[in-house]
């Protein structure tokens, strides 16, 4: 039986100041800080259990290189259950974990506003200082990338070798709905450089598999920090993904990648033959081509499109969500919900692209780039072009170009501005939330599994949360209710 | 726009006399509909991007670099 599919997924948002020479570290610093600053109360992040060099195919790879934990930058906990940090030169949004796609869409979109609020906070803080301006986006068209990471519950029965073979095919495939779109290429790997891509990550990816996340960069990330009870669960920390504006986009990337890890616990992957010979190749030759016509080699030589391929997952999935529900993904009409919204995406991709205008970036980023082009008859290569591919992600609303394109919303703006605050109630991350929301001056730190209290006289508290589905609101609002002091809380836990 | 709609919808009226198959005829009218509505909508959303896009768009395309991402 598949394990509840919790979602969580971290967006390193791109971010400038003035001219070139700012400095990207002290610029994120100065952004996070200064949302941090209009809290009630700045809670720092507990680095005590980070283990990003643990690699899930066992012992350290020779010359692999495990992400650094920089401890010295900004960083808050935020009462959403959220973390708002500095990453290397990043601003970062890590969701707080959620039990649906659809839940996470809210949460995503919620980062995004949380990013918003803190470009006001920094402008009022200072200002005279350049305005401070952050992108949702995944390059610099300059051969920089920087990251949206997925992250998945899995169960650890699953040996991590089937957890490659059987989503591998996915990951290479689904950007032909998930992609952000960009113009041209960045790096050297295309014979021919191509005038548009699908995606805007898949061409800075090298390896099937491996532990790095800044080069070599691998499908899928080897990383072994559950950040729950190691004995039960894996995360999956996926970094091919691209940063989505359109909400269909997000929901469609995470909620069918979802349904495909339970399948593979519940041992329901098709058995069609759709490995790829070479993956890495294949991702990038999917992004190279907008007609959706470029067929890809598998393991037992058949060439397939990507389209073929999501076919075959689509139609596995609909039948494993009629026979066993999809309750994986907390709540069978949401499964049911993701089935439906995949046929028609990949129904109207096969027969006529363009409808999918409010629903997919890479198509409504195309289509505004192309009638662009046509009225002011420019080059291809066009600066105005590329200010507009990378004005599509700029997150003020009075600049950006996706909130101009009538993208479809899946989640309302009063439920967003909710949810910077308020956190979800279906995991641990209601229990976090609340009590940074309920002890402000107790919580001296937080990490995703566990609490730290300063009750006084008493050494430092923590308050361990191994489970992830544990900490609920159904599970805590009741004590929280009760108890009136933070002594009270840790005090009722340990009993 | 009222009248352009009525151009095009009054053709498209006799077509579907003539044709046995109603629904498909009644379907590509739809469509054609809907490509002038699109067409209308990304006329003004063209105009839009006219005032919002960078002003320089060269120097802030060349300005836009963000190193030290994962």
């Amino acid at each position: 039986m598949a394990v509840a599919k919790l979602i969580g997924i971290e967006t390193e948002y791109g971010i400038i100041s003035g001219g070139p020479e700012s400095d990207p570290i002290t610029t994120s610093t100065l952004l996070v800080n200064a949302y941090a600053s209009g809290l009630a109360h700045h809670i720092g992040w507990d680095f005590e259990d980070e283990s990003p060099g643990r690699d899930a195919r066992g012992a350290p790879r020779p010359g692999s290189l495990a992400p650094m934990v920089e401890t010295h930058l900004a960083n808050a906990v935020l009462t959403n259950g959220a973390r708002f940090y500095v990453d290397h030169a990043h601003p970062e949004y890590s969701s707080p974990e959620c039990a649906t796609p659809l839940e996470a869409v809210l949460y995503d979109r919620a980062g995004e506003e949380v990013l918003r609020l803190a470009m006001a906070a920094a402008k009022e803080r200072y200002p005279a200082a350049p305005e401070i301006v952050v992108y949702k986006n995944n390059s610099d068209t300059k051969g920089n990338s920087y990251g949206t990471h997925e992250n998945y519950l899995l169960s650890r029965d699953v040996a991590f070798v089937d957890v490659v073979a059987g989503i591998v095919p996915h990951l290479v495939t689904r950007q032909i709905f998930c992609g952000a779109g960009k113009i041209g290429a960045e790096t050297p790997v295309f014979d021919e450089v191509p005038d548009y891509q699908i995606s805007q990550r898949s061409e800075f990816f090298e390896e099937i598999v491996g532990l790095e996340t800044t080069l070599k960069r691998p499908i899928v990330n080897t990383r072994d920090e559950p950040h729950s009870d190691a004995q039960r669960y894996r995360r999956l920390h996926l970094i091919l993904g691209d940063a989505n504006m359109a909400d269909v986009s997000t929901y469609l990337k995470l909620g069918t990648t979802a349904l495909l890890l339970a399948m593979l616990e519940d041992g329901a992957l098709p058995s069609d033959d759709i490995s790829l010979r070479d993956p890495v190749k294949a991702v990038r030759s999917i992004s190279a081509d907008p007609t959706l016509r470029c067929c890809v080699e598998t393991e037992g030589g058949r060439q397939l499109r990507a389209l073929d391929i999501q076919l075959v997952l689509c139609d596995a999935t609909a039948k494993y969500v009629e026979s066993e529900g999809g309750t994986a993904l907390g709540d069978t009409s949401i499964a049911a919900d993701v089935v439906r919204r995949w046929q028609e995406t990949l129904e109207a991709l096969e027969h006529n692209p363009d409808s999918l205008i409010s629903q997919v970036d890479w198509i409504a980023k195309k289509r505004i780039l192309d009638a662009f082009q046509d009225r002011h008859s420019l080059d291809p290569g066009d600066s105005k072009l590329r200010a507009m591919d990378l004005q599509y992600h700029d997150l003020r609303p009075e600049r950006s170009l996706s909130e101009r394109v009538g993208l479809e919303r899946l989640v309302s703006k009063e439920a967003i501005v909710e949810a910077t605050t308020k956190p979800p109630r279906t995991t641990r991350a209601w229990f976090r939330g609340s009590c940074l929301a309920r002890f402000p001056q107790e919580v001296v730190s937080a990490n995703w599994d566990s609490l730290v209290f300063d009750l006084g006289s008493d050494p430092l508290r923590r308050v361990p949360m191994m489970d992830p589905l544990r900490g609920t609101a159904e599970h805590t609002e009741q004590l929280l209710r009760e108890v009136r002091s933070a002594q009270e809380l840790v005090a009722r836990l340990e009993t | 726009m009222a009248e352009r709609e009525q151009k095009h919808r009054t053709p498209e009226r006799s077509d579907s006399q003539e044709t046995a198959n109603d629904e498909s005829t009644q379907g590509v009218g739809d469509q054609g509909e809907r490509n002038d509505k699109l067409k209308a909508d990304l006329d003004d959303l063209l105009d839009e991007i006219d005032e919002v896009l960078e002003e320089n768009a060269e120097e802030f395309v060349r300005n836009y670099v963000q190193k030290g991402g994962q």
